[in-house]
């Protein structure tokens, strides 16, 4: 949480609302965020910190653990017209990498402005594909891994 | 910080969906009992109301629609003072 917060002037600046959301209650984040996530980041947590009590979010989300009673690590990339483009759900052991969802982020940005798309690993200045019956078969000659 | 009322227990909305023909529920619209439906890429996010806190702002309730229009990013994670 604390590394996504790290860059979240990145996601400001991409127009991006960031919400976090655990089980946790609204009064735990408060201690959270002033006792370690302020120590961790400068001004803390700068975004939402939301509560999923009973989990029925995560389970709407697929990504609650009933068994545990939490929500394991899932991260949902939304857009401008409320339709879910990503997500990434790992098990709890091994954390995100905020720069890949901030990578992901552009892409898909790129990709509803241009109505290009983007080749594995894209980064912005990269080349793009515009699809269509002449690309078919031609990648290879724009594009290589 | 704002002077908003809370209490030690408030009940929460969680998640909200399109209310169905024959659907009988005291509150309409909102899921009381089995959750169905799933996050899928390719399709409408479902919205959700839980309660927050948001630094410099105190608790507040968060709807995700509120954010419709906007770049979106959910993040779950397991639990606050955890290690990862």
């Amino acid at each position: 949480m604390a590394a996504v917060a790290a860059l979240y002037p990145e996601f400001k600046a991409l127009d991006v609302e960031v919400l976090s959301i655990s089980t946790d209650s609204r009064f735990v984040h408060k201690i959270w965020q002033a006792e370690e996530l302020s120590k961790m980041v400068d001004g803390g947590v700068p975004f939402p910190m939301l509560s999923d009590g009973g989990g029925r979010i995560g389970t709407a989300y697929g990504v609650y653990d009933d068994a545990a009673g939490v929500d394991i690590r899932g991260r949902f990339i939304i857009d401008p017209d409320f339709v879910v483009r990503a997500m990434e759900v790992l098990t709890p052991e091994v954390g995100r990498n905020p720069a890949e969802l901030l990578r992901q982020v552009k892409a898909f940005q790129h990709v509803v402005k241009t109505g290009e798309v983007t080749p594995s690993g894209w980064e912005p200045g990269d080349i793009t594909l515009t699809p269509g019956p002449d690309l078919v078969g031609k990648v290879w000659e724009v594009w290589k891994p | 910080m704002s002077k908003l009322k809370d209490g030690c227990v408030k009940p929460v909305v969680g998640p909200i969906m399109e209310e169905t023909e024959g659907s009988s529920s005291a509150s309409p619209g909102i899921i009381q009992e089995v959750i169905k439906m799933v996050a899928k890429v390719g399709k409408e996010a479902i919205d959700f109301e839980a309660s927050a806190f948001i630094a410099g702002k105190g608790f507040k309730p968060v709807r995700l629609s509120d954010y419709k229009g906007k770049w979106i990013v959910i993040c779950f994670y397991p639990g606050d003072f955890t290690y990862v």
